[in-house]
């Protein structure tokens, strides 16, 4: 069974601790992410969730444990933009765009290309370079605002942007760090789309709050508590379990009530 | 602007007005674009036409501003578009300076021994100085020694993620090293009085108006062609990563860019640069000793770039030009005034200026692209009548 599972994986981590300095964010968890599945990371204030993606795209470095990547990558052995072009693409909570680049020139150097100083150098806008742009602005509905400088973008309109900046990459796995906060009810309804459209292709994982949109758009859950995996299964697997109920979810229905 | 006018407003527009509006705009578009080339066309004319209409003195002068404006192009490539403050250009203007001035000596003396050398007691060329007998490789070398240290200090800084104020520091610190070492090694460098008593370069006479005149014009096409090469530089796809650079270091590295990588680049490309800068103005003033490489200079070079108008090619030179001129104006009339004007100026830029004298004109230009827009756009037929009349 477990060997099964590991072929199948995108993502194996295998006892990764994250240890700042004598706190650990995150202790010995094994965790796997699945192809084309939209995954969603549940859990309380400090449970290590962000944590758990930072260690995945590098930002944080794990002191033990082994993070595979398509069964060939070890991850905690290499760089930031090393991951990326390997194909993890991460989206930070607060969007990070260029505001004082149009769209366009967003998506333009976060395409898929040689990045390094001699490629950039020398780098011209083929056709199939605009095509993919210009397919990229019409999934995520920004078509009209190509030549717009992105700071002018309303909030949503920015995490789209970024979603589609780390699509450009052309990756197999996303990494999304609450992409509806601070969003409208439509503007959620969309980036629900958006990503259900996406993960056809690749696996996403991503971390959120809002427990009717994990509801809605989840195949798997992950409930992280104090750093471990607490349980991890389909939504209502997850609601029904007393130990869940317990640290996360019946503390929120409490909170709300 | 008028011809613009006169094309919207013909009868063809009042047939079709708002198609006939669209087209004006791009052509407005297109004008402004071809505008601006004619302008730069302009400037660069009354510059190489400038020996022509100046006095040999005004000529000097002007000839030692744009050798500056070179130097603050380069700085702007690193600040203004990559985002890295450095307060330590004197430097590399200094080595570049330096290595003229070597070479200007060695040819002054014949290849024999500098006056300030036999004076403390040296009897032979020291081996450092033996490279500048040549003027090609010093000309060489007063790009290159400053393009390594650049390379060297931005490889061993940025790769290890030394970044903002910690790298500012840093650059300001080695302008303290360099200024002790050329203070310190008097008898290798000329000490507090730096190096001076030119005579011939290329064999010529380096102070005659012939050579003044030529040297002027270099520094011209010198200028041109590093103002060209920036543009196409920062106008291709590297300018908008380096631009990502400066406002989302973070990002870049996770889309992928090692952005220690560009950081050095950038900061060697403006060390020689800078070097470039330095070896023109020697050639120009004559005399290049620590005082004017050291930190106030660094700081008031990191001002020409801010006053002219950060992350633009040509605010930088606008800005090296504007405030070296004020420069000596003032302290032709009042040379005490000079350090509360800069100070001043410091303020002002600061507080009213952020983006510099190229973005006070780009808020005029686009107040006047706005109401010409809303004139363009109009619909409705009465008000193209109204305007029409006006005419």
């Amino acid at each position: 069974m477990s060997k099964m599972s590991k072929s199948q994986a995108v993502l194996q981590s295998e006892k990764i601790t994250v240890d700042f300095s004598g706190f650990k964010a995150i202790k010995n968890l094994d965790f796997q992410v699945k192809p084309n599945t939209v995954h969603f990371v549940i859990g309380p204030n400090g449970a290590g969730k962000t944590t758990l993606l930072d260690v995945i795209c590098g930002k944080s470095k794990a002191s033990e444990g082994k993070l595979t990547f398509k069964n060939k990558y070890d991850l905690t052995k290499m760089t930031e933009y090393g991951i990326v072009h390997k194909g993890i693409s991460r989206k930070f909570q607060a969007p990070s765009i260029f505001s004082k680049l149009t769209v366009f020139e967003n998506l333009e150097i976060a395409m898929k290309q040689k990045k390094s100083l001699s490629g950039i150098l020398f780098a011209k806008l083929k056709k199939d370079n605009k095509k993919k742009i210009d397919d990229m602005l019409n999934l995520i509905g920004l078509s009209e605002e190509q030549d717009k400088k992105a700071g002018s973008l309303a909030h949503g309109q920015k995490q789209w942007l970024e979603i589609a900046m780390v699509l450009m990459q052309e990756p197999d796995l996303v990494l999304l760090d609450e992409p509806i906060a601070g969003m409208t009810k439509t503007e959620r309804m969309k980036t629900g789309e958006l990503i259900t459209q996406i993960a056809k292709d690749r696996a996403v994982l991503i971390v959120e709050h809002d427990m009717d949109f994990v509801k809605e758009y989840a195949d798997v859950v992950t409930v992280m508590h104090e750093g471990q995996l607490l349980r991890e299964g389909s939504m209502e697997e997850v609601q029904n379990d007393p130990q869940v109920r317990q640290v996360y979810l019946g503390r929120k229905v409490e909170a709300h009530a | 602007m008028i011809p613009v006018r006169l094309d919207i407003y013909d009868e063809g527009l009042l047939l079709q007005n708002i198609r006939g509006g669209a087209v004006g705009m791009s052509k407005l578009l297109v004008q402004s674009s071809t505008n601006k080339k004619v302008i730069l066309l302009l400037i660069l004319a009354v510059l190489l036409l400038a020996p022509l209409f100046l006095s040999d003195f005004r000529l000097n002068l002007l000839g030692k501003f744009l050798a500056f404006a070179i130097l603050a192009i380069g700085l702007d490539l690193l600040w203004g578009y990559t985002g890295v403050l450095s307060l330590g250009h004197g430097i590399f203007f200094g080595i570049g300076a330096y290595s003229m001035a070597m070479y200007l000596k060695l040819e002054a003396t014949g290849g024999g021994l500098p006056d300030f050398m036999a004076w403390s007691g040296m009897k032979e060329l020291p081996l450092i100085w033996l490279p500048f007998q040549y003027p090609m490789i010093a000309i060489m070398l007063g790009m290159i020694v400053p393009a390594a240290i650049a390379f060297l200090l931005g490889w061993l800084t940025f790769r290890n993620r030394i970044n903002g104020v910690y790298f500012t520091i840093l650059s300001q610190a080695l302008v303290l090293v360099v200024v002790t070492l050329l203070i310190g090694q008097q008898n290798l460098t000329g000490g507090t009085s730096g190096l001076t008593n030119f005579q011939t370069f290329f064999g010529y006479p380096v102070n005659s108006p012939t050579t003044q005149t030529v040297v002027y014009l270099v520094t011209v096409v010198a200028l041109a062609a590093i103002f060209l090469g920036c543009s196409k530089l920062v106008k291709g796809r590297l300018g908008r990563v380096l631009v990502g650079i400066r406002d989302g270091e973070n990002r870049m590295r996770f889309l992928g860019y090692n952005t220690s990588v560009y950081k050095t680049f950038v900061y060697t490309v403006s060390g020689a640069i800078a070097g470039l800068a330095g070896m023109l103005f020697v050639l120009q003033v004559g005399i290049i000793s620590p005082t004017m490489i050291g930190i106030v200079p660094s700081i008031e070079m990191v001002l020409w770039v801010a006053l002219g108008g950060r992350g633009t090619i040509i605010g930088p030179i606008i800005g090296a030009v504007f405030v070296n001129a004020a420069k000596t104006g003032l302290s032709e009339s009042y040379p005490d005034m000079w350090t509360y004007f800069i100070g001043a100026l410091f303020v002002i830029v600061v507080i009213f200026l952020p983006k510099g004298i190229v973005g006070l004109f780009e808020k005029f230009q686009e107040r006047w692209k706005r109401a010409d827009v809303k004139d363009v756009k109009e619909p409705s037929g009465v008000t193209v009548r109204k305007n029409y009349s006006r005419l």
